[in-house]
């Protein structure tokens, strides 16, 4: 794959790739001058507020909205009666970033309870959300399917789950279940999360001569572009979406009602207008991680082979939306066994549609998968790192292909000496201090590798020889402007503080979604492509009289903020100096990434181990987390400073999978019941001990320099390392999370 | 009416209903408190006001006329950053950085309440006059203040180092 070719280069500049270097965006963030979609200041600016629905499956009959029209500063208010055309939405597998396909506003149906039925914009915030909550609106409900458990008759299955098969079947696994030696044979249920980005959803947009701009909080700007476009038939150079700071998004950021809501009032009473969800907003309009309902079975020998590993079951989805919470992928990859069956079907339920939250599928299914291998290695009285050592396999068991870098084992070993796994106590609830019961438990992280198609980068480098980078990507937290301008100064050989990385504006070249882990790779791989168109303009540049002259592209290597032969370093010309001689003031060069043709031949998967202490009340049940160690091997680390907080990112809202979060949800009437930050727990400082992370850093050989992402691993393995110490501490085993006192 | 902010004054008219987050944020541009719940439970809109930490979504602005209040905006003089912004930055405290003016206003609130003997639910002497930061002092006097990209350590990191270093510059 030549167009992602790692670079190689003998500078005598001290590469930056690898350095803990802080944040170049730290100074603006702890000024709090990061600018945030809803703190755009236009002139003009009207403020909107939403109403919502209050049933979850029915029809609008009338909705009177004269009190709001009356009340004080309102100047428009928009409901289904009167709403403009607007076309449906394109969803992601089309393209957009769109979460579901319904029409917006477009008609009285209701689809769930929290649709929003109308929109108010005022002079103030303080006057449309008044207005709003003067809105009446009245109802035919009709029967609506809330309810997982009694509606599995309903179940479907998917047509495919990402692109991967919904089911496979190799062998005969329920018989040889059956006949197995050792079995386990378990249910594992996980509840409805919200993401809860701090950042409220927001939006401030404007139509300029024509032209949409939107100020969003999105984590997919060309494919909201591309939404907006479709939905308000403009051609593309007519939408612009800016979104250079997003306030935490973890799957929750993409394109939801709201926007398209805001621009169709912006447009009607032509002003700017900004509108905020409350947080109550949030989680009645913007879908979460969906609930799940996972059998695992291992039947084994008594050595811990496995004759057959069975992992099925169940989600909840909706008819107009896709996120299929693939909690079947960690299985299809992790352990050797003879015979396998995995399959996972869905039911259509009327709720908000459920989206994709950290780790979507790996996060929920790593918690029963890991349980269930802890159940085993208990079963087996065998320690349960042994137990997964014997299951490695060489290569991977559902799809055969090779692995392109695998160091699971390797990250147990060095976890496990770190932590000092090995001086646990191996009896469940026989070490106690006063009121506490103390135990520990581990598990394994692991998540796929992805490089999204098309995206592109541009490389301008000015008569300085200074550089800047340019593609339509996004920074939630990543770290994105930091690691890529390291990559950039190592890639260029100039030095960090000559190279800035420009993103988040759709009028860059395009962008790929910061999701599935994959921006670090699929910017690197977009970077890389553009560094080599050029090499080849500066060579077209450099003439007959440079030292490089007659040298092709494939020849020349960067060192020292220049371009030279790499059979003769000596051969060298200063960018500076080819512009120069050039007449130039800048070069530039923009080119699309190769295709992500790596992931079709490999089975490319980071992985980890999860390590963790508990502390169980002997009396009330509370558990606390005293100790906490991830041992990961993520590939190759840009920055370990940003990745170190990334990892413990994850490892932090897995402890809040673990032990608090639940979007509580009233099956009688679809209403989630718990719409708040003082009612849905995340974990506090309290909640949260030193967390130790470290890395194997072994580059992968097929991904772009040796990246992979890092954003969601984190998150997998905690909920099981969690439930399998509180196992190790208390003797009891719990299968549903949340893990609440009530359970121990 | 009058607001003293950040040591500026500002004459401005607002809505009886207007929290004081909404007349920083809205109307007048200081927009580095940010909202994240509008009810008092996540501590993104932290603030000072004579000294002492408030939820600026939970305030009424007309309430707070004539007080001397402080947001992420004052905390830096002479265009340097705060010591508490640098050890920030340095202990890689914050990810999006979206609750970060939070923090560091809580953070320095909680010093000035360990300053006065104000103890917490986790002080063993409430007769102490002088409580030290423990981690847990620290911690639970911080869990006012949501961080969804759980960059916890690192903001606990620098305030510890930033209390530490307060500590010894007043010994000096």
């Amino acid at each position: 794959m030549s167009a992602v070719r790692n670079p190689k280069q003998q500078s005598e500049m001290p590469r930056v790739v690898g350095q803990p270097i802080a944040r170049v965006d730290g100074p603006l963030k702890v000024r709090g001058q990061a600018r945030f979609a809803a703190e755009v200041d236009l002139p003009g600016l009207a403020y909107a507020a939403l109403a919502y629905s209050s049933i979850a499956k029915g029809r609008i009959v009338s909705i009177d909205t004269s009190a709001a029209r009356q009340a004080a500063g309102v100047m428009f208010v928009m409901t289904h009666e009167n709403a403009p055309k607007l076309n449906p939405p394109p969803i992601f597998t089309e393209g957009g970033a769109a979460v579901s396909r319904l029409p917006i506003m477009q008609g009285a149906d209701v689809h769930w309870n929290g649709q929003p039925i109308a929109i108010v914009v005022a002079e103030s915030q303080e006057q449309a959300e008044h207005a709003a909550s003067l809105i009446q609106a009245r109802f035919d409900t009709e029967p609506a399917v809330l309810s997982l458990d009694k509606s599995r008759a309903r179940a479907k299955a998917h047509e495919h789950i990402l692109g991967e098969p919904p089911k496979i079947e190799i062998g005969d696994a329920e018989s040889a279940l059956a006949s197995a030696e050792v079995r386990v044979d378990r249910v594992y249920r996980t509840p409805r999360q919200n993401h809860n980005a701090i950042e409220l959803h927001a939006v401030t947009v404007h139509w300029e001569e024509g032209t949409l701009v939107v100020h969003d909080s999105t984590q997919m700007i060309n494919m909201s572009a591309l939404a907006l476009q479709r939905i308000f038939d403009l051609p593309p150079d007519k939408v612009r979406v800016k979104s250079p700071f997003i306030g935490g998004g973890f799957g929750g950021k993409g394109l939801w009602s709201y926007q398209v809501l805001a621009a169709a009032v912006a447009r009607e009473v032509q002003r700017p207008v900004r509108l905020v969800l409350s947080r109550e907003g949030v989680f009645r309009s913007i879908g979460g991680r969906t609930l799940t309902e996972q059998r695992v079975a291992l039947g084994a020998r008594k050595d811990g082979a496995l004759a057959a590993l069975i992992h099925t079951g169940l989600t909840g989805m909706t008819s107009h939306s896709y996120c299929p919470e693939q909690f079947t992928f960690p299985a299809r990859h992790l352990y050797q066994a003879d015979r396998f069956k995995i399959a996972q079907e869905y039911v259509a339920l009327h709720m908000v549609p459920n989206t994709f939250m950290r780790a979507p599928g790996e996060s929920v299914g790593t918690f029963a998968l890991e349980s269930a291998i802890d159940e085993l290695a208990v079963a087996l009285q065998l320690d349960p790192i042994e137990l997964r050592r014997r299951l490695e396999p060489k290569v991977d068991p559902t799809s055969r292909h090779p692995f392109s870098q695998r160091g699971l084992i390797e990250a147990y070993r060095r976890g496990a000496e770190k932590f000092g796994w090995h001086d646990r106590n191996l009896e469940p609830r026989s070490r106690r201090e006063g009121d506490w019961l103390i135990g520990h438990g581990v598990a394994t992280a692991t998540y796929p590798y992805y490089r999204q198609p098309g995206g592109a980068a541009r490389i301008r480098l000015n008569a300085e020889g200074h550089a800047i980078v340019q593609m339509a990507s996004h920074e939630m937290g990543m770290g994105t402007a930091t690691v890529q301008a390291q990559f950039a100064a190592d890639l260029l050989a100039v030095p960090l503080e000559e190279v800035k990385f420009e993103y988040g504006d759709s009028t860059q070249p395009a962008g790929t979604m910061a999701g599935g882990s994959s921006q670090t790779a699929s910017i690197i791989g977009a970077v890389v492509a553009a560094s080599e168109a050029l090499f080849a303009e500066l060579l077209r540049l450099a003439g007959p009289q440079s030292p490089l002259a007659g040298l092709e592209p494939g020849e020349v290597m960067t060192r020292d903020r220049g371009l030279c032969a790499r059979r003769d370093p000596g051969r060298f010309e200063s960018y500076r100096a080819i512009l120069k001689r050039a007449g130039r003031q800048e070069v530039s060069a923009e080119a699309s990434s190769a295709e992500p043709v790596e992931a079709q031949k490999y089975s490319m998967h980071s992985t980890g181990a999860q390590f963790c202490e508990v502390r169980v009340n002997a009396i009330t049940g509370e558990i606390r987390v005293s100790r906490f160690l991830g041992s990961f091997d993520v590939g190759r680390i840009v920055n370990p400073k940003t990745a170190a907080s990334q990892l413990r990112g994850g490892i932090v809202m897995g402890i809040g999978l673990a032990l608090m979060e639940e979007t509580l949800f009233d099956e009688r009437t679809g209403r989630i019941m718990n719409a708040s930050l003082a009612e849905y727990h995340v974990p506090v400082h309290m909640d949260v001990p030193a967390i130790d992370v470290i890395w194997n850093d072994i580059p992968d050989p097929q991904s772009p320099h040796g990246v992979r992402g890092i954003g969601e691993i984190g998150i997998t393995g905690v909920g099981a390392a969690i439930a399998n110490a509180v196992y190790n501490a208390a003797g009891v085993r719990v299968r549903e999370l949340p893990i609440t006192l009530d359970k121990t | 009416m009058l607001f003293h902010i950040n040591g500026t004054r500002y004459d401005v008219e607002v809505d009886v209903r207007t929290t004081l987050l909404d007349l920083l944020r809205d109307r007048l541009q200081l927009t580095g408190s940010k909202k994240g719940c509008n009810q008092g439970a996540c501590g993104a809109c932290t603030i000072l006001v004579n000294g002492v930490r408030i939820n600026s979504c939970l305030a009424l602005a007309i309430q707070y006329q004539g007080e001397e209040i402080t947001t992420v905006e004052g905390l830096e003089s002479n265009d340097s950053l705060h010591p508490l912004q640098r050890a920030f930055i340095e202990h890689d405290g914050f990810q999006c950085g979206y609750c970060t003016p939070g923090q560091l206003c809580s953070a320095i609130g909680l010093l000035n309440e360990l300053q006065a003997g104000v103890p917490s639910v986790v002080t063993d002497n409430l007769q102490a006059a002088d409580i030290s930061l423990t981690p847990d002092e620290l911690r639970e006097r911080m869990s006012g203040n949501i961080c969804r990209c759980g960059a916890y350590n690192g903001i606990v990191q620098a305030i510890q180092e930033y209390s530490a270093d307060r500590i010894a510059g007043v010994a000096r």
